[in-house]
């Protein structure tokens, strides 16, 4: 499988993304300049974590706005595997390619932890080699996840399966304890209508191997593989 | 011609900085403050002499990049610069 990993002015998780990729998995990755318009022979292409464009305006605006993620949305639009951590989440949910919008975390405060997640479905590209219900332990490191959608889409979105991941606590109760940021509905990932755009606060990146105290992340970038296997 | 957005949070969105504020004045004694809303304000400058075309053109500054009107509100004005 054929992995581009996206490079913004001010991306930061994409070396890590590109080295778990590359080096845990196995795949094939390139990074991909932010002013590409070209993404044939890509199978997923993923938009990491950072500050893109130092978070100007709102976090992901000046981003969505790029040649790359342009071409991004073409590529989705044919059925393309989109994936977006943390800042890549609100670069798609700038771009419309994600509904609602992240703002910032609730306390005002940046949290940066790890954080124990509900997968809500599992009839998707990014969470199949997981059991719904099932308890990951993943970090998150953000100042702007708190998601808002509104309430006739929120309900939409929980009909069509769209609600991938909510934070809760380490027994799986959602609660607003256990919510990190003030996300509507403890909100933690969610994908598209068509369910190959995914979207996640979560760093699954950064819980990819032992040394790094969980390896919870590897569920979700190893039920991409699944796809293609 | 100057385009003065003015942007702040959506009514009915929580504001953390605007809440924060809110605690600092009435902590600092002016009891009398009963909310607080944050936003940003923006100037965009643009060659545009045609005020019709201008406000045209603000509209939609504002809806493809300026604002998110998910969680946001805003207002502008165009002054002659």
């Amino acid at each position: 499988m054929k992995f581009a990993v996206a490079v913004y002015p001010g991306s930061n998780c994409d070396y890590d993304t590109y080295r778990v990729l590359r080096d845990v998995l196995d795949q094939e990755v390139q990074l991909i300049d932010y002013r590409t318009t070209d993404l044939s022979g890509f199978d997923c292409v993923v938009l990491p974590g950072g500050f893109s464009f130092g978070d100007y305006l709102r976090p992901g605006t000046l981003a969505a706005h790029t040649p790359l993620t342009g071409t991004v949305k073409e590529f989705a639009d044919k059925g393309g595997l989109v994936i977006g951590i943390c800042n890549g989440f609100q670069i798609l949910t700038e771009a419309h390619l994600l509904p609602g919008a992240l703002m910032p975390n609730v306390h005002g405060k940046f949290v940066c932890r790890h954080q124990y997640l509900r997968v809500e479905n599992t009839d998707n590209p990014f969470t199949n080699q997981c059991e719904e219900g099932q308890i990951l332990k993943i970090p998150i490191a953000h100042h702007d996840g708190n998601y808002f959608v509104d309430d006739e889409t929120l309900t939409k979105m929980e009909e069509n399966g769209q609600i991938i991941l909510r934070y809760c606590d380490e027994y799986g109760n959602i609660t607003e304890e256990a919510n990190p940021n003030g996300s509507i509905k403890n909100i933690a990932g969610i994908t598209n209508e068509n369910k190959n755009v995914f979207g996640l606060m979560p760093h699954p990146e950064r819980a990819a191997e032992s040394i790094l105290g969980t390896e919870d992340g590897l569920y979700i970038l190893r039920s991409i593989l699944e796809i293609y296997s | 011609m100057l385009i003065k957005f003015f942007i702040k949070p959506r009514k009915g969105v929580l504001d953390p900085q605007g809440r924060a504020v809110t605690e600092n004045l009435r902590s600092l004694g002016f009891s009398d403050v009963k909310d607080v809303k944050v936003g940003k304000y923006i100037e965009v400058y643009v060659q545009q002499t045609d005020k019709e075309k201008a406000v045209e053109e603000a509209k939609q500054m504002a809806k493809k990049a300026l604002v998110n009107e998910i969680i946001e509100d805003y207002e502008f004005e165009i002054v002659e610069d």
